[in-house]
């Protein structure tokens, strides 16, 4: 089991022709991820192989509109890397052909775009994850987005964060303990995105493979004390928490557009406290984050046994 | 992206949002002549004397004298951030206020004891206000929808009101495909007590900023204090207005407005090459690709004893110019007594990036000790290429390693 993508995952890619939605694929093909058909306007009708430097290990159709693409090969999943000033309305193209999970990776779409884009978001049949975000694996499954697959192994740690790099960062130390993961998913460093720590809280809760929860927050809005909330009434599965930002001055955007203190609102103090309070296990240091993850586990497995 | 008072008002002009008549000066001679010649001689008895400077609570503030470091005076009175002159001989007034103020130091609450250097002015008319009020508009995250938020308790900081007093602040969200609406503004003006024409002129007040905000691409927009003239009028005595940085290809005017004056030299010389670098108070450099680890990174130098002396997100793109760009960027900070660089290869590979470090390393001359970690693809070619350099690294393979290194580092800085 996992969440939201798995084996059977069929997906296409918007902005598949650029050089960004070209390279990264490559890989997703090379994971085995089935990548059916690409979206690029004015393109449709080729049959597309990649580019010299990163060939795609098969022929993939293009298609000049997002709906074109869903009547012929009814995909499950899109992958977005249009850039950030035509992505609102590549989202809007998805949101309006039904795709069910739609994953933007796009960095730097305004603000304004994405108010209209949340909005239309809420009453539709999608869930976006993104943006600003590496996107969504299953290890051995499935990969959307730009997530590098070997770090991964399949396992039972339901992994999910606002970062990119940090999320790698834990994915590996998570390997290197010998545990694996059931689903990682990079929610996206934005101020909105579509997908919450809360949305993906509830289904790993809900997941019967994963056994843990790990949570990657960082400074800047609430989103991390609202887990905490969640998790305090609904999780009974450990949920292990690291936030990113003691050190963040405030009032300074750190990278992410939504990584920012404002206002005295939005501290790495707050945040986890919120979690603590909540019974989540927060690491204090980035580089224990295995070491944690692996002592939970143990306890949760060695709890089992003795239950049953 | 910030910008200055003066800034703001011109752009909310264009939206006929009531503000001053004011007008800014960089120097002394300009404050004179443009008091006497706009003000005093103009029937204009009042002139409020404002430095534009980023940092809010000027009206507080006190101006410093950089040499002395004492407070300076004028008139038997401590000069502040805003100043308000009247009488006779306006003019003259407003230049001696100008000489006690440009290139002085202003230190507010939110400047720290630094304070910012006070490069520019703004000489607004004067108003008789019956009451301050508040009004901003921000993005409101938890619903992904831009919230206006007013006050009665205007003038003060809002969010000492939001602590205290929440129920003082009146809020309406506005619902993106919809736009806001008249019935929103009305149920702001009713709920801050306001009756005929200054019902009226808020109402008109508040949906013209709105307006603004969303032409303008806004990520903030604060009149602190909206003021209510004995006239009945509503004006923005003040303006806070800060730009979406993800929004500014589409204004490209906006370029014209950005003072990097009011910005740190390192983090100035950062942007042009399209780093993310912010300059902090500590001593150990980190050099990191992507933000959050770059964060998690800071955050274990502090765990280590030491404390960050930069933000530095090199980004996933990092090929061996940009590198170099930014180990030059980070080292010429002289409080830096030890780097930090953490690499992790998911879509960079390690190889390039070491490539990157050592030959940023053969042009800068480097007398602090460097830890690198490397770790995800191609770490271990990387690695070696640093191994084999001859220049001196402290190579760390994991997180944890890198930990090490930095404490051992960091305590040995201060056994010194």
């Amino acid at each position: 089991m996992s969440i939201l993508v798995n084996k059977k995952t069929k997906a296409i890619v918007q902005g598949i022709t650029g050089s960004e939605g070209t390279f990264h694929t490559a890989q997703m093909l090379e994971y085995g991820t089935k990548i059916v058909g690409g979206v690029t306007p004015g393109k449709g009708g080729i049959n597309y192989k990649g580019s010299d430097s990163f060939p795609f290990p098969k022929e993939v159709p293009i298609f000049n509109s997002v709906r074109d693409a869903v009547e012929l090969l009814k995909p499950e999943a899109t992958v977005i890397f249009v850039p950030p000033h035509l992505a609102a309305d590549a989202i809007l193209e998805a949101i309006e052909a039904e795709i069910k999970l739609i994953v933007t990776i796009t960095e730097g779409i305004p603000t304004k775009d994405m108010l209209k884009v949340y909005s239309a978001l809420k009453s539709s049949k999608s869930r976006m994850i993104g943006p600003n975000c590496p996107g969504i694996i299953t290890p051995g499954e499935c990969k959307l987005g730009i997530i590098p697959g070997f770090i991964h192994n399949p396992g039972t740690v339901g992994v999910v964060s606002r970062s990119g790099t940090l999320t790698y960062e834990a994915v590996k130390q998570i390997t290197d303990v010998g545990l694996g993961q059931s689903t990682c998913i990079g929610i996206g460093g934005d101020p909105i995105i579509g997908t919450t720590f809360v949305d993906v809280i509830e289904l790993f809760n809900k997941d019967k493979k994963t056994e843990i929860i790990m949570m990657i927050g960082e400074i800047g809005g609430t989103a991390e004390e609202e887990a905490a909330e969640y998790i305090k009434k609904y999780v009974r599965k450990p949920v292990v928490a690291f936030i990113a930002g003691r050190t963040a001055p405030p009032g300074r955007r750190m990278g992410h557009a939504g990584a920012i203190i404002s206002g005295g609102k939005g501290t790495a103090k707050e945040k986890i406290q919120a979690l603590e309070s909540a019974g989540v296990t927060v690491v204090e240091s980035p580089a224990d984050i295995g070491k944690t993850i692996l002592e939970v586990y143990n306890k949760r497995i060695n709890k089992k046994k003795v239950e049953n | 992206m910030k910008i200055h008072e003066y800034q703001a008002k011109e752009l909310l002009r264009k939206f006929n949002v009531p503000t001053l008549f004011g007008r800014v000066v960089y120097t002394t001679e300009e404050a004179g002549r443009i008091a006497y010649n706009e003000f005093e001689t103009q029937g204009r008895d009042i002139v409020v004397v404002k430095a534009q400077v980023f940092a809010g609570g000027r009206g507080k503030g006190i101006v410093y004298d950089l040499e002395t470091n004492q407070p300076v005076t004028l008139f038997d009175k401590e000069v502040r951030g805003v100043n308000v002159v009247t009488g006779d001989n306006l003019a003259d007034k407003v230049y001696q206020y100008s000489v006690k103020m440009l290139g002085k130091k202003l230190v507010t609450v939110q400047t720290g004891q630094a304070g910012t250097i006070i490069r520019k002015l703004l000489l607004e008319e004067g108003v008789s206000i019956q009451k301050e009020y508040y009004a901003g508009i921000v993005l409101d995250r938890t619903v992904g929808q831009n919230v206006i938020m007013v006050s009665t308790e205007g003038g003060v900081e809002i969010e000492k009101v939001a602590e205290e007093t929440p129920e003082k602040i009146l809020k309406e969200w506005v619902n993106p495909a919809i736009g806001f609406q008249a019935y929103q503004a009305r149920r702001l003006a009713f709920g801050l007590g306001l009756q005929g024409e200054a019902f009226k002129n808020f109402v008109f007040f508040i949906t013209q900023l709105v307006k603004a905000y969303e032409e303008l691409d806004c990520s903030l927009l604060e009149i602190n204090p909206l003021v209510l003239t004995s006239e009945g009028k509503m004006i923005a005595l003040d303006a806070k207005m800060n730009f979406d940085d993800n929004a500014l290809y589409r204004h490209p005017e906006y370029a014209e407005l950005r003072d990097i004056s009011e910005e740190d030299p390192l983090e100035v010389e950062a942007s042009k090459y399209d780093l993310n670098y912010i300059k902090l108070d500590g001593n150990v450099g980190c050099m990191v690709n992507g933000a959050g680890l770059a964060m998690a990174t800071m955050d274990l130098i502090q765990l280590c004893g030491g404390m960050p002396a930069n933000f530095l997100d090199v980004g996933g793109g990092a090929n061996v110019e940009r590198i170099a760009n930014a180990f030059k960027i980070m080292i010429s900070d002289p409080n830096v007594k030890a780097v930090l660089i953490n690499i992790f290869g998911g879509i960079v590979r390690c190889d390039k990036v070491a490539n990157g470090i050592v030959e940023a390393l053969k042009s800068v001359e480097v007398k602090v000790p460097v830890i690198v970690r490397l770790d995800g693809t191609n770490a271990e070619e990387g690695l070696n290429i640093l191994q084999n350099s001859n220049l001196q690294f402290h190579v760390a393979k994991t997180f944890e390693e890198a930990a090490k290194k930095v404490t051992e580092v960091v305590s040995s800085l201060q056994d010194h």
